[in-house]
């Protein structure tokens, strides 16, 4: 019994057998390393054979950043029928995404990529961007520069701190003390400058508010947003916001606790119906639908009609705001509407000298009035006064 | 100020409430895996247990509207993965922590394939019993707020203590897992035992899902477990393969993952990052403090990993 064959085949057949899949993979391999090139030279043509392929770090449907941007994809895609759209959700911010990339140009034919987390850009994306030469790699985050990187890559960003700025004046004037707090993911440039413009928002309609910061450490954290959340809770604060990838957990753990929160990337009302005051939204179905318009009339970053840097806010339809809550004041949706008008106009400067940090310096001079295209907000490192925490480790 | 701050009283209270909410699944899991290592096989695989475990409570739940069909749920979707894993890992000539790391792989990318309508949705909830009276300050009200899985939990532990010690049925186990030659012997079928074993064992873990998806944090993620099924096999070890020490590991992993939340919100600014490791640090610290080159570890099963098939 103890010589059982279970299938029957001998050693020959088995070597054979292997030796044949070795070398229909490698032809297999071989064939499609071709393709890119040929594709490359197709994409400059038009509309026509623009495969476009969207990676995203988690699920498309957490309500929050990768929902944000499937729904921009999937309004992008409905606009134009010519276009192929590739998505590939839940991928890690780690050697996974070359492979991922490499896969959608290589066997997909994509010309035009969008890797939609911050963490895929160095040295993933920067890497790919110099071995495929004719693919366009956009990119969501701040960290393009000029010369240094490869010229087929590209960076777009909302400033949706606009928005949070907005929320921060609803915050502030709805919380009884003034007593906000913010579920932060990670100390990086992007996540400080919401925090910052939250609470600059907040002072702006009442001095003495304070923010009081947790970082969890990564994206996403489910036990520790929530653990984050129900700290803040008990130690009275009124109103949180976060910028973590899903902020599902954070509004319906807030809203159990019985307080306030608004929300951030997407629409959470319907997590919160009670305490959701407002909320920063993006909308990334204008931008995507724009600049899909642009590289199907031919236009493309490396000749350079496609800037490398697209940027906007409130202004530009790259964010807006959610909807008042129930809690919010006749009072305090005017002071915010009034804001609103200002970055409509353009006429408001969120980092407007003197601004101190929280540790006593200066972060931005009485001199200064750095407008949001400015690269030093894109360098932030600290926290504005008034934040209760630290960016250091 | 309007609101009652708590101050440094919050650390604390945090880190009990911590053990309560966050220590639940651990708990499930530990004392799923010490059932099964007692009968000899290791079950790496809980942590796709946990995983499909919390998607199927969440889904059932939202589908059904009752939330303890999605524990019931929880618990046969863990028996049916843990059928498996008992299945494959008895095969001759089969390692059963490699079968686990298959199932590892295995239950985590069913539950992220079947779970894709349910990450949107919001699934009822499990009730809490409130332990507090209506004079407490309210954050003390929301610590008290207990999930019915955890006392459940806490009178398995000893049940199962006792199982171990004075049934037969318990016998049996620690047969097989310590000398399945004696076992057989007896006149056991070493199969049906460690099989029944891996399936109840599962069933709890897929338990131990519910309560993340269904209590606390309550939602259903794809990264709502990270990494809590491994540690609680981890935990089994220095628990010594003893339920009642799970209890006191379990509650003491809940609480740590508590404290870096809970201290910077009062206001420790510095260290986070050591402080959000505070599980791991912990378990390492565990493991060198308790491991000792001289002798091996008390109260393991003697015929755990070994490939030990009685041949039947």
């Amino acid at each position: 019994m103890s010589s059982k064959r279970y299938l029957n085949l001998s050693r020959r057949q088995v070597i054979r057998g292997m030796l044949a899949t070795t070398a229909f993979g490698l032809t297999a391999k071989l064939g499609t390393g071709c393709s890119p090139a040929s594709n490359g030279a197709a994409a400059g043509g038009g509309a026509d054979g623009l495969t476009i392929g969207f990676i995203y770090v988690g699920p498309k449907d957490d309500f929050g950043w990768n929902q944000a941007h499937a729904e921009g994809a999937a309004a992008m895609s409905g606009a134009f029928s010519s276009v192929k759209l590739i998505e590939e959700a839940s991928v890690p911010e780690t050697t996974a995404v070359v492979e991922s990339m490499r896969g959608m140009i290589d066997i997909d034919g994509a010309n035009v990529l969008f890797p939609t987390s911050f963490g895929y850009y160095d040295p993933h994306v920067l890497s790919l961007a110099e071995e495929y030469p004719d693919v366009q790699f956009f990119h969501a985050g701040g960290l393009y520069q000029e010369g240094v990187h490869p010229n087929n890559v590209g960076s777009y960003n909302g400033y949706i701190d606009e928005a949070q700025y907005v929320s921060g004046i609803v915050a502030a004037m709805t919380a009884n003390a003034g007593r906000l707090g913010f579920v932060a993911a990670k100390p990086i440039p992007s996540v400080l400058r919401n925090i910052n413009s939250f609470m600059l928002g907040a002072r702006s309609v009442r001095p003495e508010a304070t923010t009081q910061v947790v970082f969890t450490g990564d994206w996403a954290e489910p036990i520790k947003e929530a653990e984050a959340v129900n700290s803040m809770a008990d130690q009275g604060i009124e109103v949180v916001t976060c910028h973590v990838d899903s902020p599902k957990i954070v509004m319906e753990t807030a809203e159990r606790r019985g307080i306030m929160c608004t929300g951030y990337h997407a629409d959470q009302l319907s997590l919160a119906p009670n305490g959701y005051l407002t909320g920063a939204e993006w909308d990334w179905s204008s931008f995507y639908t724009k600049l899909v318009t642009d590289i199907s009339e031919g236009k493309s970053l490396m000749d350079g009609s496609i800037p490398h840097m697209l940027r906007g806010g409130l202004r530009e339809q790259f964010c807006k705001m959610s909807a008042y809550g129930a809690a919010v004041s006749d009072e305090a949706k005017a002071a915010a509407d009034a804001a609103i008008a200002q970055f409509m106009d353009g006429s408001m400067v969120i980092y407007d000298g003197e601004i101190k940090d929280n540790n006593g310096g200066v972060a931005v001079a009485p001199s200064e009035s750095l407008k949001q295209q400015d690269v030093k907000l894109e360098q932030m490192n600290y926290l504005v006064e008034g934040v209760i925490g630290s960016i250091g480790s | 100020m309007a609101t009652e701050a708590l101050g440094w009283w919050g650390v604390p209270l945090a880190i009990a409430a911590g053990t309560m909410r966050g220590g639940t699944p651990f708990l499930f899991v530990s004392l799923g895996e010490c059932l099964t290592e007692k009968s000899g096989k290791i079950n790496l695989g809980l942590e796709g247990t946990l995983l499909m475990g919390a998607m199927s409570a969440y889904g059932v739940s939202y589908l059904t509207g009752s939330p303890w069909f999605g524990v019931l749920a929880a618990g046969l979707s863990g028996a049916v993965l843990g059928a498996i894993h008992g299945w494959l890992s008895q095969q001759p000539r089969v390692n059963d922590v490699a079968v686990g790391i298959a199932m590892i792989i295995f239950g985590s990318g069913l539950a992220f394939f079947l779970g894709k309508p349910f990450i949107q949705p919001s699934a009822t909830q499990l009730p809490t019993i409130n332990l507090a009276s209506s004079g407490m300050a309210p954050a003390v009200q929301a610590a008290l707020q207990i999930s019915p899985l955890f006392l459940l939990g806490l009178a398995i532990a000893p049940l199962m203590q006792w199982f171990f010690r004075s049934t037969r049925w318990g016998l049996f186990i620690r047969a097989v897992g310590d000398s399945p030659e004696a076992a057989r012997a007896m006149g056991v079928s070493i199969f049906k035992v460690r099989m029944l074993s891996i399936m109840a064992g599962s069933f709890l873990a897929g338990i131990g899902g519910a309560a993340l998806s269904l209590y606390y944090p309550g939602v259903w993620t794809e990264r709502i477990s990270s990494g809590q099924g491994l540690m609680a096999v981890a935990l089994v070890i220095f628990a010594r393969w003893n339920p009642m020490a799970c209890l006191w590991a379990s509650l003491l992993f809940g609480g740590a993952q508590s404290l870096g939340p809970a201290l910077q919100s009062v206001g420790i600014r510095e260290g986070y990052y050591l402080f959000n490791a505070a599980p791991y640090i912990l378990t390492l610290f565990i493991m060198v403090v308790t491991c000792s080159p001289r002798r091996s570890l008390v109260g393991a099963p003697g015929a755990l990993g070994t490939d030990s098939q009685g041949r039947a």
